[in-house]
C-alpha cells in the first residue's frame, strides 16, 4: 500500500474509534464498545509494522498548508523516519495493550465508552506529536495529549470522596504542563526568527551548514533551554515534577499508558529531536546533564518510604526520566531512547500489574494493608516479578542493558556523578524490591472481607501483563552491546541514528572490559540490594511503618522532601496574595467603584435634576425666562466678538 | 426709510414693545391668580403684536399685519380654552391660587 | 410733530396701565385695566394707519376676550383678594429675573439705538381694510381656513372641559 495512504489511516483510527464511542458506545455492549477501540488501535499498530517494512530514511508526506507568509509558509506535514517510526510502534504497540487491559479494568465503571473515547483521543495526539515534521504539529500533539491527560486524570471527577481531589490533580499536571509549554512557545518563536522555518530538516541543515542564517550560540542556548523547559513540563523533571505523583489520582490504565509510556516520553523524544540544535549548545547539556541527576536522585528517595502502591510507581517513573535526560545531557540520543523502549515495558508492565492488585484489592491501594499475594494472584505476582527485576537491573533484561548504556557514558563523561547515578540505582533497586515484597509475600495485613474477594484478574487483564513481562524479558536484544560472544548488534541505535542530526554523532565503542566491569557492578548491586531485601522483608517480618512512627530521613523520604509544601509557599500563597490585594484594593475600589460610581451618579444627578419639578408653576416659569434670558445673551455675543 | 423728519421713529416701537414684553412677563412671575396670569400672557401677545405692525409699517409689507391677524385668532382660541380648564381646576381644587397646584411633581 | 407726541404719549399711558394690570391687587381691577391697555394700543395702531388691524383688537380682543375673563371672574365670584401673601423672595426673584431679560432683549437692540440717528416710518395704505382683505384672500387663505377649525376645535374643547359633571362636588 501507499505510504500516504498508510500514514492516514494510522491518524485516522484512533479517531475513528473515538468518533465510535462518543455516538454509539453507550447503547451497546461494554465488549463491543471496547473491543472496537482496541481493535483501531491494533490495526494502527498493524499499519505501523508495515510502515516500519516500508519506510528506508525519511519521507515527508504534506497534508496541507495552513498559512503562507512572504519569508515563510506553514504547512501540515508529517514525517516518517526511523526515529518517528520507532516512537509510533511503542505508541500503537503499548496503547493496544493498554486498551485491553482497560477493557476488563473499568468494567464495572459507568463512564466507560467515555474513557475509550479519551484513550483513543490520546492516541491520536500522541501520533501527531511524533510524526510531525515541524514543530507546529509537534505543538499540536504537545497540547493535545495535555488535554487528554487532564480529562483522563480528573475522569473520576464527580466521584463522592475523591472527585475534588481528582479534579485539583487535574488540573495541576495541566498548568504545569503549560508552564513547560510557555518554553516551547518560546523556542518556536525564537526558531521562527532565527531560522525562518520550523520544519526539522530545514533548520538541521541550516544549523549545519550556516547557510545564510547568522544566530549567535546565545540564541541556540536560548532556544534549547526554552525547549528543555518544555521538556522538564511534559517529561517531569524538576521544577515541573510535581503533578506526576498526583495524577496517579487517575485510573490505573491511564497512569500506564500515559505517565510511564506515553505522554511523559514526549520531552525525550523532543530533546532527540531537536539533537542538532542541543549538540551545538553544550552548556544546555550541562543543565540537563546535573537535573536529570539531581532529579533521579531526589525522586528516588522520596520512593523509598510511599506507602502507595501507585505512589512508589510515579516517583520511579520520574527518576527513570532523570536516568533518560542524564542521558540526553550527555549526548547519547540513542541510548536515551533505547531507556525509553524498555522503560515502556517495564514501567507498563508494573503499572498494569500493580492495576490487577487494586482490582484484586477491591481498590485499596496501600500497601501496608497487603501481603502475601502471590498464592492469591499467580500470573500477577509472576509479571510483577519480572518488571521489577527489569527496572532495579537485573543481569541480562531488558533494563539491565538500556541502563548500563547509560551509566557507561556517564562513567566515561564524569566519574564522580556515576558514582553519583550508582546511588540512585541502589535506591531504586531498594525501594522496588520493598514494594515487592511488601505486596506480595509475607502476611496479609488487610481485613478479613478484603481476603475473601481477592481473586486473580479476568484474562483480558492478564494477557498484557505477560504479553509485557515477556518484552521485558528480552527487550535487551534490541541494542546488545558488544561483549559477549557476539559483536553487539546495537541495532537499536544504528537504526535510529539514520534520522536528522544523529548521524552526525559518533558514540564510540566503549571497550568490551570496561563494559563487563560496569555490567558486573551494576549486577552486583542489584542482586546484593535483592538479598538484602529479602532478608529485611521475608525472613525479619520487617513491614512499613505507620504514618506517627517515622522520623528523620523516613519523615523526611514519606513527606516527599516536603517539595508540595515548598511550592506552595514560593508560589501559590505569593500569587494568591497578589490575587486577594488586587481584588480588594483594585477591583473593588476602582473598577467596581467606577463602574458602579457611573450608576451612582447618574441616579444622583437625576435626583438633584427631578428637584426641578417641584410642581410649583412660579419655577418653571422663572426658568423658562431665564433660559430665554441666557439665550439671547449667547446670541448677542456671538454677534458682538465674531463679526 | 427716512430718517428723522418723520413724526414716528421705529426706536419707539422697539423699546414699547420691549418694556410692554417684559412688564408682562413680570407679571406672569409675580401674579399668583390664574386669571390675572392669563391676562399677563394676552399683555405679551399683545406687546409682539405692536412690534409686528409697527415693522410692517416700516417696511410698507402687508404680511406682518396678517401675521397679527391670525395671532389675535390664536389668542382667542387659547383664552376660550385656557378659561375652561381654569373652571374645572376651580371646581376640583376650590381656588386659584397656582402655588396649590402643585400636583404634579417628582415626589409623588 | 403733533403727531409724534401724542404717538408718545398713547406709548406711555399704555405702559402706565400695564404696570397697573400686574400691580393691582383685586382681579376686576386688573381685567379693566387692561381693556384699557388695549384701548391705547389700538390707538398707537391708527397712529400708524393699521386701522383693520385697531378695530379688530378692540372688537376682539378687548371686547370679547377680556369680557369673557370677566364672566369667569365674576361667576365663580374670584373678586376677593384672595392671594395669601407672596413672600419677599418670590417678589425679589420675579422682578429681577422679568428685569433681566429686559436688559438682555435691551442690549440685544443696542446697535440700533445707540446709532445716533432714528428711522422714520412713513405711513401707506397698507393697513386700510381693502388692502388687507386683498392679502388676506389672496395669499394667506389656506391659514384662515384652517384658522376656522382652530376655532370649532376650541369650541368644542371649550364645550367639553367646561361642563358641569353629574355628581355634586364638595
Amino acid at each position: 500500500m501507499n505510504v500516504s495512504t498508510l500514514l492516514y489511516l494510522l491518524l485516522s483510527l484512533p479517531l475513528v474509534g473515538a468518533a465510535f464511542n462518543v455516538f454509539i458506545g453507550k447503547r451497546l455492549s461494554k465488549n463491543i464498545a471496547g473491543g472496537f477501540s482496541t481493535m483501531m488501535i491494533g490495526l494502527c499498530f498493524v499499519l505501523a509494522l508495515m510502515l516500519f517494512n516500508q519506510i528506508d530514511g525519511a519521507q515527508k508526506i504534506k497534508a496541507f498548508n495552513l498559512l503562507t507568509l512572504s519569508n515563510f509558509s506553514l504547512d501540515v506535514q508529517f514525517l516518517l523516519d526511523s526515529l518517528s517510526l520507532w516512537m509510533t510502534l511503542i505508541i500503537t504497540g503499548i496503547g493496544t495493550l493498554i486498551h485491553l487491559f482497560s477493557m476488563g479494568y473499568m468494567a464495572t465503571d459507568e463512564g466507560y465508552s467515555k474513557f475509550f473515547v479519551y484513550l483513543n483521543l490520546f492516541i491520536f495526539a500522541m501520533l501527531l506529536l511524533v510524526l510531525g515534521s515541524n514543530y507546529f504539529v509537534l505543538f499540536f500533539g504537545w497540547e493535545g495529549v495535555g488535554i487528554c491527560s487532564f480529562l483522563l486524570i480528573g475522569f473520576h471527577y464527580s466521584d463522592a470522596e475523591k472527585g475534588i481531589a481528582n479534579s485539583l490533580a487535574a488540573r495541576k499536571a495541566f498548568v504545569m504542563n503549560r508552564i513547560g509549554d510557555v518554553g516551547l512557545l518560546f523556542a518556536c518563536f525564537m526558531l521562527l526568527t532565527t531560522f525562518h522555518s520550523l520544519e526539522f530538516d530545514q533548520i538541521a541543515t541550516a544549523v549545519d551548514s550556516h547557510s545564510g542564517f547568522t544566530f549567535s550560540n546565545l540564541t541556540l542556548l536560548g532556544i534549547t533551554l526554552c525547549l528543555f523547559l518544555a521538556a522538564t513540563g511534559k517529561s517531569a523533571q524538576i521544577p515541573l515534577f510535581t503533578w506526576l505523583p498526583d495524577a496517579m489520582a487517575g485510573p490505573t490504565p491511564v497512569s500506564a499508558l500515559i505517565h510511564a509510556a506515553t505522554m511523559v516520553t514526549a520531552g525525550i523524544y523532543m530533546v532527540t529531536r531537536s539533537n542538532f540544535l542541543f549538540e551545538l549548545a553544550p552548556i544546555a547539556k550541562d543543565v540537563m546533564l546535573y537535573i536529570g541527576i539531581a532529579t533521579s536522585l531526589a525522586a528516588a528517595f522520596m520512593a523509598l518510604r510511599q506507602n502507595d502502591i501507585k505512589k512508589v510507581l510515579a516517583y520511579s517513573t520520574v527518576s527513570q526520566l532523570g536516568l533518560m535526560v542524564v542521558a540526553l545531557g550527555l549526548g547519547a540520543y540513542t541510548v536515551a531512547i533505547f531507556h525509553v523502549t524498555t522503560h515502556a515495558f517495564f514501567k507498563a508492565l508494573l503499572f498494569l500489574g500493580s492495576g490487577s492488585v487494586i482490582h484484586g484489592m477491591h481498590h485499596e491501594q496501600d500497601i501496608r494493608k497487603m501481603g502475601g499475594l502471590r498464592k492469591a494472584m499467580p500470573i500477577t505476582h509472576a509479571t510483577f516479578l519480572m518488571g521489577t527485576l527489569a527496572i532495579t537491573g537485573f543481569p541480562l533484561l531488558s533494563g539491565f542493558y538500556s541502563k548500563d548504556e547509560i551509566i557507561g557514558h556517564l562513567f566515561e563523561a564524569n566519574i564522580g556523578l556515576y558514582g553519583v547515578i550508582m546511588f540512585s540505582v541502589l535506591m531504586t533497586a531498594v525501594y522496588m524490591f520493598r514494594l515487592y515484597f511488601l505486596t506480595f509475600h509475607g502476611r496479609f495485613r488487610g481485613t478479613e472481607a478484603q481476603w475473601s474477594y481477592v481473586h486473580e484478574s479476568p484474562l483480558n487483564m492478564t494477557i498484557p501483563l505477560v504479553i509485557l513481562s515477556v518484552l521485558s524479558l528480552v527487550g535487551g536484544i534490541l541494542n546488545l552491546p558488544g561483549i559477549f560472544f557476539h559483536k553487539g548488534s546495537h541495532w537499536l541505535s544504528t537504526y535510529l541514528n539514520k534520522s536528522y542530526g544523529l548521524h552526525k554523532i559518533h558514540g564510540h565503542e566503549a571497550s568490551p572490559n570496561l563494559t563487563l566491569a560496569l555490567m558486573i557492578v551494576a549486577s552486583l548491586v542489584c542482586l546484593g540490594t535483592l538479598g538484602w531485601a529479602y532478608q529485611q522483608y521475608v525472613k525479619k517480618g520487617s513491614v512499613a511503618k505507620d504514618d506517627q512512627d517515622l522520623s528523620g530521613w523516613e519523615r523526611l523520604s514519606a513527606r516527599k522532601l516536603f517539595w508540595d509544601e515548598f511550592y506552595h509557599r514560593i508560589w501559590v500563597l505569593p500569587t494568591q496574595c497578589v490575587g486577594t490585594f488586587l481584588n480588594q484594593k483594585l477591583e473593588k475600589r476602582v473598577f467596581l467603584a467606577g463602574v458602579f460610581g457611573v450608576a451612582q451618579w447618574s441616579k444622583k444627578g437625576g435626583e438633584i435634576m427631578g428637584r426641578l419639578q417641584n410642581g410649583k408653576l412660579s419655577s418653571y416659569l422663572m426658568w423658562m425666562v431665564f433660559g430665554l434670558t441666557m439665550l439671547v445673551l449667547v446670541f448677542i455675543i456671538k454677534a458682538t466678538f465674531w463679526n | 426709510m427716512e430718517t428723522s423728519s418723520a413724526p414716528l421713529n421705529i426706536e419707539f416701537f422697539m423699546v414699547l414693545s420691549l418694556l410692554l414684553f417684559s412688564i408682562g412677563m413680570v407679571g406672569v412671575m409675580l401674579r399668583r391668580n390664574m386669571i390675572v396670569l392669563l391676562m399677563c400672557i394676552e399683555l405679551m401677545l399683545n406687546s409682539v403684536n405692536l412690534l409686528l405692525v409697527a415693522f410692517s409699517t416700516y417696511y410698507q409689507l402687508a404680511n406682518a399685519q396678517i401675521f397679527v391677524f391670525f395671532i389675535v385668532v390664536v389668542a382667542a382660541a387659547e383664552a376660550t380654552v385656557g378659561l375652561s380648564i381654569i373652571i374645572l381646576a376651580y371646581r376640583k381644587l376650590r381656588t386659584i391660587d397656582i402655588s396649590l397646584f402643585n400636583q404634579i411633581n417628582d415626589r409623588s | 410733530m403733533i403727531s409724534s407726541l401724542i404717538t408718545q404719549i398713547l406709548g406711555g399711558l399704555a405702559l402706565a396701565s400695564a404696570l397697573m394690570v400686574i400691580l393691582s391687587k383685586h382681579p376686576v381691577r386688573s381685567v379693566l385695566y387692561l381693556v384699557v391697555t388695549f384701548f391705547f394700543i389700538s390707538g398707537l395702531y391708527i397712529m400708524m394707519n393699521a386701522q383693520f388691524l385697531a378695530i379688530v383688537n378692540i372688537i376682539v380682543y378687548a371686547g370679547a376676550i377680556m369680557v369673557l375673563f370677566l364672566f369667569v371672574l365674576m361667576l365663580l365670584n374670584l373678586n376677593k383678594e384672595s392671594e395669601p401673601l407672596t413672600p419677599m423672595i418670590s417678589k425679589v426673584i420675579a422682578i429681577s429675573s422679568g428685569g433681566l431679560l429686559f436688559v438682555v432683549l435691551l442690549g440685544a437692540l443696542k446697535n440700533v439705538l445707540l446709532a445716533g440717528k432714528t428711522h422714520g416710518m412713513t405711513l401707506s395704505n397698507i393697513g386700510l381694510v381693502k388692502q388687507l382683505g386683498n392679502e388676506l384672500f389672496t395669499h394667506y387663505v389656506v391659514p384662515f381656513e384652517i384658522s376656522s377649525i382652530l376655532f370649532i376645535s376650541a369650541m368644542v374643547g371649550a364645550i367639553l372641559l367646561a361642563k358641569k359633571e353629574n355628581l355634586i362636588l364638595e
